[in-house]
Formats: C-alpha cells, sequence, structure tokens
C-alpha cells in the first residue's frame, strides 16, 4: 500500500519512514524546525534540527534543549530518507524542509515570503511532487507594495511625528518583524529605542547578522528622552501602562493584516503600515505554479478558499490539512510569547503564537 | 477628488478626535464651495442615489481583475466591506495621468451614471477605477455604494465647519436638519445666507439623554428640582406645524409625514407656528401596544387601509420647541411643559391621535423607584428625568435630561451559529445566534452581536474558528458549548420568528462559563416572561 511520505497526525507533520516530525505541536523524539515563532517550535522535544542560525534563536527561547544546526542545502539522511533546508524568506534563519525518499520530493514551507527583506536569507524556489504551503494571505485582498515604499513611508511618518514633538511607536512582532523594521529605519531621523523582549532578541541576532544601534526602553529612560525618537515595541505593549510614558505619541502597526482598515481600528492604532513577513496572493500562486508540483497541501491561514482556488482554476490536486500553526485570520490569535519565560513556555504549552 | 481622499484618509488614521476635528476645518477652509457642500452632505447621510447595483459591481470587478466571482465572495466576507473589497483586489493603478477631476465633478458623474444604459456605466467604472490609486478608490466606491461610515459623526463635522466659517455650531446643527440636497441649494444659501423659506419644513435638532450614572440620586442635587416622566418606546419624532402644513421628522432626520397619515388632522387643532416633540406609539384598542405592532408599519412603502386601521399611531407628546412661530428652546423646561399642557388638554386626544407624555414630580427617591418598578406594566421602559429649569438643548449632553431604564429581561443561551463581522470587526466572527431548549433541540431565538469585550470576541472568534461544524457562506454552524446571557428590552409574541417570540435590542449581558449547555433556558422560560 502506498504511504505518503509525509502524513499529519496529532502530534504533526511525520515522515514515518524517518520516525522524524517536522514543527511538532505536540513533544516529540526528534523534530526538524523550520523557524522561531512558537507555533513551530514548541517546547518540549528529545531532539531538535534546525539551521545553525535558528539555533541561538530557539535556544532563547526554549532554554537547554538539544539541537543540531544545519547548513543550507546540506542533506542529512535519516533512514534512507534525504532532508535538506532550504531559505523560505520568512524571517532570519527561516527554512523550508525538502524530503526525499525513493526519487519523491515534498516540500513543506513553514512560513515563507517570496520578497527579499534585506535580513532574511531569500527565498528559494525548490521543485518538488508535493508541496505543502502556508496561505495565511491566500485571497486576492493581499498584495503588497515593494518594500522600499513602505519603509519610505515609515520613515517619513516618523519624520512628521519628530516635527511634531511627539513619540513614534513602532509595533511589530520581537522576532523577524522588528529587526526587518529596525534594518531599514533610518537612523539620521533620530535615536532607535527598544522594548526589552525586542532588545533581548535583536541581541541573539546580532551574533550572525548586522543591525543599527538599539537603546533599550528602561525604568531609567525619562519621557523626554523619547520625543522626536522612534521605539519598537511588541504589539501586545498597546494600551498597557508600560507605553503611558511616552504620552504624547503616535502609533503605528506594520503587518500583513494592516490591508484591512477594519483591522487596525479594531486595535486602535493611528497608522497601519501593509507590511507582511509572508506570502501575498500573486507571491502564494506564483510559488505554487514554479515548484511545479502535482499535488498542493493547504495547511495554515485561508486553506479552504485557497486550495479550491487551485482545484478549479489551475487544475491542481490541492486539499488540507489542519495543524495547530496560526489558524484563518489569526490575527486575532497572535499572542506575543516574549514575556513567557522559557520554563514558564513549556508548562503551559502556548498553543497559539505569534508569527505575522 | 484627491483632496477629499486625502482627506477621508486622514480621518481614518486617527483615533483622536481633535486630529479629526483639525483635518476638517483645514479641509473646509481650502476647498471650492461645490466640494465642500458635498461633502456636507455625504457626512450627514446625503448620499447620491445608487447608480449602479451591487451585484453588477461584484461582476464588473471581478471581470477586470481576473478572479472567480465566488473568490470575490469569499473575500468580501473576510474583508467585510464591499468597497474595500473591489479597491483591494482591482488591479493596481495604471501608470498614466492622475486625475484632476473634483469631488463634486465625480458626484456629478455618478449621478448622472444612473440615467445611462448599463455598458455605459461599465465602461465609466472601469476607467475610474483604473485612473485611482487604492484609497481614491475606496472613496469613489464608497460614494457609489452608499454606505459612508468613517467614524467621522454628523456632530464632528459640524463643529469643524464651525471652526471654519465662524459660525456657531448650534445654529450650524439647525442649518443642515431638512431635506435639503446639494443639487438645490448651494454652500452660500445653506450655510451662509439666511433664507426664512428654507425653514418652514425644518426641524430642530434633537435633544438626548444620557442613562443615569452610579449613585446619580446624589449627584442630581434635590428631587423637588426634578420632573419625572415615563419614557416610551416608540419613534421619538418632531411635528412641525407650520404654513398648514404638517411635518413629521424621525430622529434620524428623516422626514416620515408620508408615514403617519392619521397626524393629518393636527391641522384642525394644533395652530401654524408649533413644533412638538414626541414619541410616535402605536396605541390600539385606546391602549399603547407593543413596539413590534409599529415595525410592520416602519418597513412599508404603501400603507394599506388595512394596516393603518389594524396599527393606528398616536403622538404622545414630551415637549414644545416653537409656539407661535417663535423658537422657545431657551425657555425653563416646566414653562413650555404649561403652554404643551395646556394646548394639549383643550385637545380632544382620542379623536386626534395626540396625547400628552404626563409629568410627574416626586418627594423621595423611594417614591421614584416605586413608580419605576411600574414601568413594565405600563409598558414604558422606564423613566426619564428632565430639570425644571432645563432649556432644551442640541445632541446628546449630560446635566439636565436622564434615562433611568429599568433592567432587561435575560435568558441563558447557547451559541449555535457565528458569521463575520463588518467595518471594525471584519474577518472577526461576532456575530451570533443563540438557541433555547425545546423539545431536545436548539431553536434558535434571538441573533445578537453586541456586549463581549474585545479580547472576549477575540476568544470565542477563536474557539468558533475551531469548532465549526458546517460552512454556509459567511455563516457558520459550531458545536454547542458556550452558553451566553442574553439581555433584551421587550418581548412579544410574533408568527415571523421560528422560535414564536420577538425580543427587542437582544445583546450579550455576559459569557456564562461557569454553565454547561444542559443548563441552559428553555423556550418555555423565554415564552413565561411574555407580558399577560
Amino acid at each position: 500500500m502506498y504511504q505518503p511520505l509525509l502524513v499529519f497526525n496529532e502530534k504533526g507533520i511525520y515522515c514515518q519512514q524517518a520516525d522524524v516530525y517536522i514543527d511538532a505541536w505536540k513533544p516529540v523524539d526528534k523534530c526538524i524546525i523550520t523557524h522561531g515563532h512558537a507555533d513551530h517550535s514548541r517546547w518540549g522535544h528529545k531532539k531538535y534540527i534546525t539551521h545553525k542560525n535558528n539555533v541561538p534563536i530557539i535556544k532563547h527561547r526554549l532554554g537547554e534543549i538539544v539541537v543540531s544546526g544545519k547548513e543550507w542545502n546540506e542533506s542529512f539522511t535519516i533512514n534512507g530518507v534525504k532532508f535538506s533546508l532550504h531559505p523560505a524568506g520568512h524571517i532570519v534563519a527561516s527554512s523550508q524542509v525538502r524530503v526525499e525518499y525513493k526519487g519523491e520530493v515534498w516540500v513543506f514551507t513553514g512560513d515563507f515570503k517570496t520578497e527579499n527583506d534585506g535580513i532574511a536569507e531569500p527565498f528559494e524556489l525548490v521543485k518538488c511532487n508535493t508541496f505543502i504551503t502556508e496561505c495565511t494571505f491566500g485571497i486576492p485582498a493581499f498584495k503588497w507594495t515593494p518594500q522600499e515604499e513602505v519603509f519610505s513611508d515609515i520613515n517619513n511618518w516618523w519624520v512628521a511625528n519628530r516635527a511634531e514633538n511627539k513619540t513614534s511607536v513602532l509595533f511589530g512582532y520581537s522576532l523577524g518583524k522588528a529587526q526587518r523594521l529596525l534594518k531599514h529605519l533610518d537612523p539620521n531621523i533620530g535615536k532607535i529605542y527598544t522594548h526589552g523582549a525586542i532588545e533581548n532578541m535583536t541581541q541573539v541576532l546580532r551574533e550572525n547578522y548586522d543591525f543599527h544601534q538599539t537603546t533599550r526602553v528602561t525604568r531609567d529612560t525619562k519621557k523626554e528622552d523619547l520625543l522626536g525618537n522612534i521605539v519598537l515595541a511588541p504589539p501586545s505593549a498597546h494600551g498597557g501602562t508600560w507605553i503611558r510614558k511616552m504620552v504624547p505619541f503616535v502609533t503605528a502597526s506594520a503587518s500583513g493584516w494592516m490591508t484591512f482598515r477594519g483591522a487596525r481600528r479594531r486595535r486602535a492604532i493611528d497608522r497601519g503600515f501593509v507590511l507582511s513577513d509572508h506570502a501575498d496572493w500573486d507571491g502564494l500562486l506564483t510559488t505554487v505554479k514554479e515548484t511545479a508540483a502535482e499535488k498542493v497541501i493547504a495547511t495554515h491561514g485561508y486553506t479552504e478558499i485557497f486550495s479550491r482556488y487551485l482545484r478549479e482554476e489551475m487544475g491542481l490536486d490541492a486539499r488540507t490539512e489542519k495543524t495547530q500553526y496560526e489558524e484563518e485570520g489569526s490575527e486575532t490569535l497572535k499572542k506575543e510569547e516574549d514575556d513567557i519565560s522559557p520554563s514558564l513556555s513549556g508548562t503551559t504549552q502556548a498553543k497559539f503564537n505569534e508569527d505575522e | 477628488m484627491k483632496d477629499f481622499a486625502r482627506l477621508i484618509k486622514k480621518l481614518d488614521s486617527t483615533n483622536k478626535t481633535t486630529e479629526k476635528v483639525a483635518a476638517l476645518t483645514a479641509y473646509f477652509q481650502m476647498a471650492n464651495d461645490e466640494d465642500k457642500l458635498w461633502t456636507i452632505a455625504i457626512l450627514s447621510h446625503r448620499r447620491p442615489k445608487r447608480p449602479v447595483n451591487t451585484s453588477l459591481l461584484r461582476i464588473w470587478a471581478t471581470e477586470i481583475s481576473g478572479i472567480p466571482l465566488w473568490l470575490f465572495e469569499e473575500s468580501y466576507h473576510i474583508v467585510g466591506d464591499l468597497a474595500e473589497t473591489i479597491a483591494l483586489i482591482l488591479p493596481s493603478k495604471a501608470q498614466t495621468e492622475e486625475t484632476t477631476k473634483s469631488l463634486s465633478q465625480f458626484i456629478l458623474e455618478i449621478i448622472e451614471l444612473r440615467t445611462l444604459p448599463e455598458e455605459e456605466k461599465k465602461k465609466y467604472l472601469h476607467e475610474n477605477w483604473l485612473a485611482l490609486n487604492y484609497f481614491e478608490r475606496f472613496v469613489f466606491n464608497k460614494i457609489i455604494t452608499g454606505s459612508f461610515r468613517i467614524g467621522v459623526s454628523q456632530k464632528l463635522m459640524t463643529r469643524a465647519l464651525s471652526k471654519a466659517t465662524e459660525i456657531d455650531e448650534d445654529i450650524l446643527a439647525y442649518k443642515l436638519m431638512g431635506d435639503w440636497t446639494p443639487q438645490k441649494t448651494t454652500f452660500k444659501k445653506l450655510i451662509l445666507e439666511h433664507n426664512e423659506e428654507d425653514y418652514l419644513s425644518k426641524p430642530y435638532p434633537f435633544y438626548l439623554a444620557y442613562a443615569v450614572e452610579d449613585n446619580f440620586q446624589e449627584d442630581l442635587g434635590s428631587i423637588s428640582d426634578w420632573s419625572f416622566e415615563h419614557k416610551w418606546d416608540g419613534i421619538r419624532s418632531q411635528v412641525i406645524i407650520r404654513n398648514d402644513e404638517v411635518f413629521v421628522w424621525s430622529r434620524g432626520e428623516e422626514l416620515v409625514t408620508d408615514k403617519y397619515p392619521e397626524f393629518q388632522k393636527f391641522l384642525s387643532v394644533i395652530p401654524n407656528g408649533t413644533v412638538i416633540d414626541g414619541e410616535i406609539l402605536p396605541f390600539g384598542n385606546g391602549e399603547i401596544g407593543n413596539f413590534n405592532a409599529l415595525q410592520t408599519r416602519i418597513g412599508r412603502k404603501n400603507l394599506s387601509k388595512a394596516l393603518l386601521e389594524k396599527t393606528p399611531v398616536i403622538l404622545n407628546a414630551y415637549d414644545l420647541l416653537e409656539w407661535n412661530g417663535e423658537d422657545i428652546r431657551q425657555m425653563p423646561f416646566l414653562e413650555r411643559r404649561k403652554i404643551l399642557d395646556n394646548l394639549i388638554q383643550g385637545i380632544d386626544s382620542l379623536e386626534n391621535g395626540i396625547y400628552l407624555s404626563e409629568t410627574m414630580t416626586f418627594n423621595t427617591w423611594e417614591e421614584a423607584t416605586a413608580e419605576r418598578e411600574l414601568s413594565r406594566e405600563k409598558r414604558s421602559e422606564g423613566l426619564m428625568l428632565k430639570r425644571k429649569d432645563s432649556p432644551y438643548l442640541v445632541g446628546r449632553k449630560k446635566g439636565d435630561w436622564w434615562k433611568w431604564k429599568i433592567d432587561p429581561f435575560t435568558i441563558d443561551a447557547v451559541l449555535t451559529y457565528a458569521m463575520r463581522g463588518h467595518g471594525r470587526r471584519a474577518n472577526l466572527y461576532t456575530d451570533y445566534t443563540f438557541g433555547l431548549w425545546h423539545e431536545g433541540e436548539l431553536v434558535t431565538f434571538a441573533k445578537a452581536y453586541s456586549g463581549l469585550t474585545d479580547a472576549e470576541f477575540r476568544q470565542v472568534d477563536a474557539w468558533i474558528k475551531r469548532n465549526t461544524l458546517e460552512r454556509f457562506g459567511p455563516v457558520r454552524s459550531v458545536t454547542p458549548h458556550h452558553v451566553f446571557e442574553i439581555a433584551f428590552e421587550g418581548i412579544a409574541e410574533s408568527s415571523r420568528h421560528k422560535s414564536g417570540v420577538a425580543t427587542r435590542f437582544p445583546r450579550i449581558l455576559r459569557w456564562r462559563k461557569d454553565k454547561r449547555i444542559e443548563e441552559a433556558n428553555t423556550l418555555d422560560d423565554l415564552k413565561a416572561l411574555i407580558p399577560k
């Protein structure tokens, strides 16, 4: 009987032949991790395999774990199954996983984006027979503008706030989005401050990546110091006591969800910049086409809609599988995990977590 | 158009009232008169009639975008706004010249569009969609589709206009009332000039009350300063008698004279130059009926004789705003009421369909509370408190008028279906259907979409996405699991509802995480609440 190379079981995406999981959501013996966001790199596996640049990230988040780091394109074979990691372009050190057995190739994207953001290793197209893809933004309402334009808007926004002597507070997830923002902010405008969660993560990344100088906001930071400058903060800081000392401030959020007016208004944020670390509609379609896959499995995002389109409009054998990664429209589930210490995140088994 | 789109974008990208007013003021100082007038019209819900029906808009937008219609519909359910969905899915703006057409030019074209054949409409939309950038496109679609809700109240707009023109806000509010349209007037005539004729049908801005706050009795001072009335549940209206004509205005600034032909009788008993503030109430068999009875009349275009006989209405008069052609809103409430009482008491109420909302005074709060307890029996929603010496103010103002409503009915029901919300709740499941037990099944009895905090909505939304049984377009059926306490204001038997019961203004009071679905109420429990 034909046994699919990868199956979806109650613990995660499983390769029986190699007895290895990918991004498992329950504790397993051996797990390949695509990237450092908490819904993909969970606590409790006995052994982790991931890209070498992701090792310090998941160690920072998960504490002492047994982990082996791989290079891009470095293949490793387990019981006849050949695995390799390829850049997904989602965040720093994010991988797609290529799995090959007896001439059949499967690719799992984890999360990915096609645009080169200047920090994350650019997305590499990997041909395959079966393509397991995310589709967080899998409806045609999502179309990204090139990031140069978005960053020019962001820097102009900062300049305008500075002219009014206000503090600019820019929200972005502490792993990935925050560093992408940091990379493209113009340090000639003013000083770049960071929330502790972002500062800690950025320090971890500085080992392998280059960023502008940042200053941590501490208890001793004075309101006057911040005026005219910019503060990078995780979304969870919005509405809390931490932000209050920054009055007068202007808020903005950088996320793909900012496409929707409703999403921004719901969060009571002044300005929304559409900037995503996922592929947009066209990016998803182009990638699916270029992989030349005959079979497509849509995992997280608008899976039903996206796979229907692939079946009806592109004639592909496309279906959906349930995972415990972010669900459809999961902007609502995202929870900043940075405040949770490694030991705590283990016991709470944080179910849904940051992604975008 | 560029300036207007920029204005809307600015209004849309701040939550601060002062910044919205500043942006509008700047716009009113800079725009030409025609654009100003149309901006006022749009922000006060006076839009041109829809030139193209929305199903054609959808079809044309999908044709240009090259996506199937079902995908458009799915996207629309997620985006939660038609104008926004169309603006998002269309291909990017063609790199041609920027549009130089003004807002009023666009609107005149859109009005003209209504009369054109379908092919021309399509051509017009196609050309203009591709010539506009994303946000201009969104604004253009909003003008076409009608619903222009962008977090700018008429009050806020009036404040900005007042700053720009240096005309008093209350006077502007009055000038902006009524059924003017930009095609029949000019900015100069409407805003800047004083013109007697325009005032014939013009209502006064309504004075609205806030709900009482905790321990309000202590804050209100001596109870002898206050006049009490029951708060009636009908349609708040202003009836104007001027120049041998009757005009009936609803609180939403709609001229609804045609809907209430029985009020023509007022001409023979009420003198010209009179404006009465009151409540339209259903009134069959000599007593106040249920609001549901009134609802059968509200939606009808043509009022049949049978309907008029089945559901007669009366005006229950609260206040007098104009008398002998003079604006008497500054007069103390008691004095206005004295004139009103005199007027109505001289009229045969039953014959003419106009009654007085009885005023009461109490010596102690205990007495007032006792009267409030009788509200349900008297078919009122509670009590109104009005300061005896208060003038009739404009809009919702704290201090002189308060509403002291009775506690709502409540029942525990099970969440059975959910639908995605709109606007700021787009892409979140926030509109819920609730069922009550009947013969071992859950029977739908009400829909509700307010009452939870944003955080609770997010939790329920996440749960719904993981516990969907079936999908029907934007609606999902979910595993019966959660119990919510539902509050509502009124209840009546209804043949139009599956449950046989209609509730008024149902909303979620709290999430009963402590209750299992077996502990939710039954349909019989609900029916027991219907007043006998």
